[in-house]
């Protein structure tokens, strides 16, 4: 059986400018998506009472009852196979991983069946289903508790991935994968939870597939993602003031992925730095850079840099420092674009 | 081979020998561990206590990242450690410092990723003890394997792998169960079923009669035992442990207990639980029933309490010292141990970070 339900990816509460978190913003996406479509079913672990490890699903088993949002035996697995018979079932299942590396687990789950599930039926069968992952470091988390794993989503033929790095997306974003017809990887980045932003739950944003550009500059391009955006608008406003102009890019969906806005952006300054807290080998940040190569070649004044995480298992809390991509890093890799050449 | 389903099915009742209120359970199933094993418990029990409620106050006081009590399931800790011999393999959890101290590790290398300094602190291989695992159920495979490869080699070692309630719902649980009664591993099982998986209640994990009974699908016997109940622990264990080192395989023991504590400190328990359905659970304490126990039989008075409680003193003035001190190993040891011969990518990577710390130093 076919799910073909569509669901409206306007805001249910219209309008207004409210002060929100990012982690609020999520509960409401989740809340107003409930209220507008009954398909819609939220489960994992500790998401019931508890309103899971970080509140994204606080009051949603007080206000819609325990068959809308549940908690399910401690099986990451069995939570991500479940939705996906509940999704073939016409239901619009949105499953939390309590963190990054605990939804290995579910591994197979996602890249055997979630992924290629449209593809094997020759479109007979999607499955929408959101996996909803808490993800990367920055909070002093211990050991399996600060992966960034989007690497492994996107490498993934038929998932679609997407990370806000604000309050107002992951409110847009979130509503707009619970919508889609194809199964979405919303991966939260957990160090931006707590921060507080006015958002305006009227405004019209791009859904997924669609970058933005946070800060115009005209010397060089900042490419970033969830986590990594703040890193990036920091580090403009510190290469500002030296007198360096950066434009900040914000991918917000990493597939499908927004060469347009993208390679216009580097076209425009004809320099890049990718910044990323994953381990850069065989990352995100080399496919970007690939794909910037490939494409803009002959706008480009230097080789396009990488600010990212080290090869290496990601740190205990008091090391992490060491492997999140700060200023410094970012504008090290800013000052390697061949000034000198230009 | 089939098995009788009788051999294969727990105990109608969670073994028990001494109750709640420190008397001698009539008509037990097993025999008392004798004196000496039980003063030994009351020892371990008095330091597991301590070891817990130091740790807790360090985590209140920021100097451990975080810290998963397992307050009020002392007893467990202390039966795992205790019935281990030296050729023996523990195989602990996230929840399970105090037996890892227990099996004499030092606090200030139990306690390193508590800090926040490193992953694990101590030598697996010095101690016979796995780095605590936290991906649930994960670890119970590795102990199959070494209990696999031991008798493989000739070996008199049994593993004793540990978890909790929630984690028998993982596919690696019942994987592990499977692998150890197809090769019959001398591997024993302890369940903590400490009610509780972080918010979530036992009977969201499970309908079967027991967690004991799931060992019957795949051929391994199970038995349920008071897990506040030392002494019940120390004879479950110890026979299961005699028992699969004997050759007869695997054995899954189901420990009844309760988390007194929330799930770490960083936990908001009353979301999730009433205050006197703790406070039930504290009539039911470990310490104080073999304290009972032990001072009716003149095995303890005021001086041999005296010198429990000061040993644990000692232990855990030890942990305010040691835990106070920054623990945190150099940076480039972040590139030192990801291979046996780092990569060259990874050279190059130290030596960016050599740079950035030498030109923060210049700062
Ligand atoms: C594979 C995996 N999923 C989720 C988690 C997050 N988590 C840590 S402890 C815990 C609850 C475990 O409950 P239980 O097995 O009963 O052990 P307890 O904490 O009660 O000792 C959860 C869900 C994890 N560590 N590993
Ligand atoms: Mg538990």
């Amino acid at each position: 059986m076919t799910s073909t339900q569509t669901t409206s990816t306007r805001p249910a509460e219209s309008g207004g400018h409210v002060k929100l978190t990012m982690a609020q913003a999520l509960n409401r996406a989740l809340r107003e998506s409930m209220a507008a479509d009954d398909s819609v079913v939220v489960f994992g672990e500790d998401v019931g009472a508890l309103g899971g490890v970080f509140r994204i699903t606080d009051g949603l088993t007080a206000e819609f009852g325990d068959t809308r949002c549940f908690d399910t035996p401690l099986a990451e697995s069995g939570i991500v196979g479940m939705a996906i018979g509940m999704a073939m079932n016409g239901m619009r299942p949105v499953v939390e991983m309590q963190f990054d590396a605990f939804a290995y687990p579910a591994f197979e789950q996602i890249t055997s069946h979630v992924a290629k599930m449209r593809n094997r039926t020759r479109g007979k069968v999607s499955l929408p289903m959101v996996i909803r992952i808490p993800y990367a470091g920055g909070i002093g988390g211990v050991e399996h508790h600060c992966d960034s794993s989007e690497a492994y989503y996107a490498h993934t033929p038929g998932l679609h991935v997407v990370t806000p790095s604000n309050a107002a997306d992951a409110h847009r974003l979130l509503r707009a994968a619970i919508a889609s017809p194809d199964p979405v990887v919303f991966m939260e980045p957990k160090k931006l939870y707590w921060t507080k932003e006015e958002v305006d739950l009227g405004a019209e944003l791009p859904g997924i597939g669609r970058a933005m550009i946070r800060r115009e500059g005209t010397d060089a391009t900042l490419i970033a993602y969830g986590p990594s955006v703040p890193v990036a608008l920091e580090a403009a406003e510190v290469a500002a003031q030296e007198g360096r102009s950066l434009q900040v890019v914000d991918l917000r969906s990493i597939v499908p992925f927004d060469d347009e806005t993208v390679c216009a952006a580097v076209r425009s300054t004809g320099r890049a730095v990718v910044v990323a807290e994953a381990p850069g080998f065989a990352s995100v940040a080399s496919e970007i850079v690939a794909r910037v190569t490939e494409r803009c070649f002959h706008s480009l004044a230097a080789p396009v840099r990488r600010a990212v995480g080290f090869d290496i298992p990601f740190p205990a809390p008091k090391l992490e420092h060491l492997q999140l991509p700060g200023v410094d890093r970012v504008l090290d890799a800013v000052d390697d674009l061949q000034w000198d050449l230009s | 081979m089939t098995r009788d389903l009788d051999l294969l099915l727990p105990s109608p009742h969670p073994v028990e020998l001494i109750d709640p209120t420190g008397q001698t359970v009539a008509e037990a199933t097993r025999d008392l561990p004798d004196d000496a094993a039980l003063l030994r418990a009351f020892a371990g029990l008095t330091t597991a206590r301590r070891i817990n409620d130091q740790a807790s106050a360090l985590a209140r006081q920021g100097r451990l990242a975080v810290y998963p009590s397992s307050h009020g399931q002392e007893a467990c800790q202390v039966a795992a450690a205790q019935v281990l011999t030296d050729d023996d393999w523990l195989f602990p959890t996230y929840r399970d410092t105090a037996a890892v101290v227990l099996r004499g590790v030092d606090v200030a290398e139990a306690f390193l990723p508590l800090q926040g300094a490193w992953h694990s602190g101590y030598d697996p291989h010095e101690h016979k003890t796995a780095p605590q695992a936290t991906p649930l159920a994960t670890q119970l495979l590795h102990a199959v394997g070494v209990a696999h490869a031991a008798r493989l080699r000739g070996e008199p070692t049994v593993a004793l792998a540990l978890c909790g309630d929630g984690a028998t719902s993982e596919g690696d649980f019942h994987e592990a169960l499977n692998f150890a009664a197809v090769f019959r591993a001398p591997v024993v099982f302890l369940v903590q079923n400490n009610q509780y998986a972080i918010s979530v209640p036992l009977a969201r994990q499970s309908v079967a009669p027991s967690l004991a009974h799931k060992g019957i699908g795949y051929g391994v016997p199970g038995e349920r035992v008071d897990g506040n109940d030392v002494a019940a622990l120390l004879a479950v264990l110890g026979a299961a442990m005699t028992r699969a080192r004997a050759g007869e395989g695997p054995q899954l023991v189901e420990a009844h207990t309760y988390r007194m504590q929330p799930h770490t400190n960083a936990d908001d328990s009353r979301r999730y639980r009433q205050d006197d359905e703790v406070a039930g659970w504290a009539q039911r304490d470990p310490l104080a029933r073999l304290e009972t126990w032990l001072r009716q039989h003149d095995l303890l008075d005021d001086a041999g309490l005296a010198a429990v409680t000061a040993d644990a003193d000692q232990l855990a003035a030890r942990m305010r010292t040691e835990l106070s001190r920054d623990a945190t190993p150099e940076p480039a040891e972040l590139f030192a141990h990801v291979y046996a011969t780092p990569t060259p990518q990874l050279v190059e990577q130290a030596a960016v970070v050599a740079d950035e710390l030498s030109r923060e130093d210049a700062r």
